[in-house]
């Protein structure tokens, strides 16, 4: 019963994940995981700990890279191009940028926070900056917020507000996807609830991945969600269909808090 | 069992506090010492002017000057020198490849070398080999380098505090949270962009730490700078790099040992040993200024 299941093709898949199984050192620790991820949507992987999801999230774009022992077989095309291949990082990470779980903000004023990722591909010109952090704030609604203070450091704002500048940092290269690795687990519930109302926005222009421990943060705010566990993908299906009648009795069971 | 244990809670914390007591007694006798007697021959002349009589009369201004002289050359060897082997240590080299391990190992083993030591292989290849070297290819063999100077000098110093900024730049590295590095990946930051802009802005504090532990270590050695470079006396300052030049540690040791009438400079030789402490101090306090600036001007851009 542990095979994966190879989820039917969705129009318009923004990245297709083929057949990927991955090693740290002898460690298996994703198994033959394929699976669609539809553009313009939000998808949710869910499972307990130490199930893979972190992992996999990190292959999309290949954070996963420098680790040592680290080893992956299968295929992962973006818009129908293979990422696993080339030896350029840059271009992949731009595309497809990563959320942490934990708000990561440079000790750098907010401004140069926002500004870090265009320098970092080559935009100086500050006034050119500003036209660029401007929208990238207003997009995680923290311009009103912060309009007079762009020159603070981002360390003194709530880890709320951080989380929403780390995501307005990511906004400012124009990626094409956003993965969050449980973007919420260190914020309030008021602050949680904010986060996934902006995602709902974000999903209009961007492809979201979210990994969560959360089952009803994935029930709340995604479309699709998938059930992991021990490095498979068990089921991935439209959340109502995942939380109301699974096709596999262990997504039944851990959706339904039987274990887990 | 309970007594011992009764016992044993009173002795060991009695015992610790007394090893730190000792310590502080000793520090305090031996400053003690030196500023009493110190400060008794210390004079705005003492500290201007140059020795006289036999190193009896007169001042230490020479040995002040070249003291500082030497610690700021080797500073500006050492600093860059170290803190680029540390970067790739620590950035870019593959932790288990061979090279690293290798360079670590000697690093340790340059930090366990006596100091005089380096003061031969200074004199043997900075004097000897590399001296003569510019000297045949660049002087055409008139003796310009080829001979002990400050130069040379504060490049031994430099090799023997190498591995005090290495390591204190690679612990500076290692304090950098991986998660702003992630960060910084996460958005297609190249390895350059991510040790320029985010892992050297926050690691610098740790950077110039190294830098003044280097500069304690280096204004006090002695050893490496005798065949290098210092000179028992001069009647003249250091004006170009190869140039030989009055050291003050040196100049205790001379007068101590080398003087026609040592006891005739006792009182000086006080004085000097002062002044070296506060020369010293001196120099590691602009440093740790320099230090706070630079923290101050990061945290608020």
């Amino acid at each position: 019963m542990s095979t994966s299941v190879a989820v039917s093709v969705r129009p318009d898949p923004k990245i297709r994940v083929q057949r990927v199984n991955i090693w740290y050192g002898a460690f298996h620790a994703l198994k033959d995981v394929t699976f669609d991820i539809p553009s313009r949507s939000i998808t949710a992987m869910i499972g307990p700990s130490g199930c893979g999801k972190t992992s996999l999230l990190r292959c999309l774009n290949r954070m996963n890279d420098g680790i040592r022992g680290f080893r992956i077989e299968g295929e992962i095309l973006l818009d129908g191009c293979s990422t696993l291949g080339g030896r350029d990082l840059t271009k992949l990470r731009k595309r497809v940028g990563l959320v942490f779980q934990r708000p990561n903000p440079f000790p750098l004023s907010v401004f140069e926070n926002v500004a870090y990722g265009p320098r970092v591909h080559g935009e100086w010109s500050r006034s050119r900056l500003g036209e660029i952090v401007e929208p990238a704030l207003c997009a995680t609604a923290l311009w009103d917020e912060l309009k007079d203070r762009l020159e603070e450091n981002a360390l003194a704002l709530s880890p709320e507000q951080q989380q929403r500048l780390c995501i307005s940092r990511l906004l400012a290269v124009q990626p094409e996807v956003l993965l969050m690795d449980e973007p919420c687990s260190a914020l309030d519930p008021v602050a949680t609830a904010r986060i996934e109302e902006l995602m709902q926005e974000l999903k209009q222009s961007y492809t979201i991945v979210i990994v969560t421990h959360n089952m009803q943060q994935a029930s709340r705010a995604s479309d699709y969600t998938g059930f992991m566990w021990l490095g498979e993908l068990v089921e991935l299906d439209a959340t109502t269909t995942i939380f109301t009648r699974p096709a596999q009795k262990q997504t039944e069971g851990y959706v339904t808090g039987r274990f887990g | 069992m309970k007594r011992l244990i009764g016992i044993a809670s009173w002795f060991f914390p009695s015992l610790t506090g007394l090893c730190c007591l000792l310590i502080l007694a000793m520090v305090v006798i031996i400053l003690g010492d030196i500023a009493l007697h110190g400060v008794q021959r210390l004079s705005w002349e003492f500290v201007t002017a140059e020795p006289r009589v036999g190193m009896t009369e007169g001042g230490i201004f020479p040995a002040i000057f070249g003291t500082v002289l030497l610690v700021i050359l080797m500073t500006i060897a050492v600093v860059p020198l170290g803190v680029a082997t540390a970067i790739y240590l620590h950035e870019y080299a593959r932790q288990q490849s061979k090279i690293v391990h290798l360079v670590r190992l000697a690093l340790q083993n340059l930090a366990g070398v006596p100091s005089i030591v380096f003061g031969l292989f200074g004199l043997g290849f900075f004097v000897a080999f590399l001296g003569s070297g510019i000297d045949a290819v660049v002087f055409g063999g008139r003796l310009t380098y080829a001979q002990p100077c400050v130069l040379w000098a504060s490049l031994t110093l430099a090799v023997l505090t190498l591995p005090t900024v290495v390591v204190a730049t690679e612990e500076a590295l290692r304090a950098v949270p991986r998660n702003y590095r992630e960060a910084a990946y996460a958005m297609g930051a190249t390895r350059w962009q991510v040790v320029r802009r985010v892992v050297l802005p926050q690691s610098v504090g740790g950077m110039l730490t190294g830098a003044i532990l280097a500069i304690s270590r280096g204004a006090g050695e002695v050893a490496p700078i005798m065949f290098t470079g210092a000179a028992y006396y001069l009647p003249y300052l250091p004006k170009k790099l190869n140039d030989q030049f009055m050291e003050l540690g040196y100049h205790i040791y001379v007068m101590t040992t080398q003087s026609p009438d040592v006891e005739a400079t006792k009182p000086i030789l006080y004085s000097t040993v002062l002044v070296l402490l506060l020369v010293t101090f001196a120099l590691n306090f602009t440093a740790i200024i320099i230090r706070s600036r630079i923290r101050r001007k990061l945290r608020s851009t």
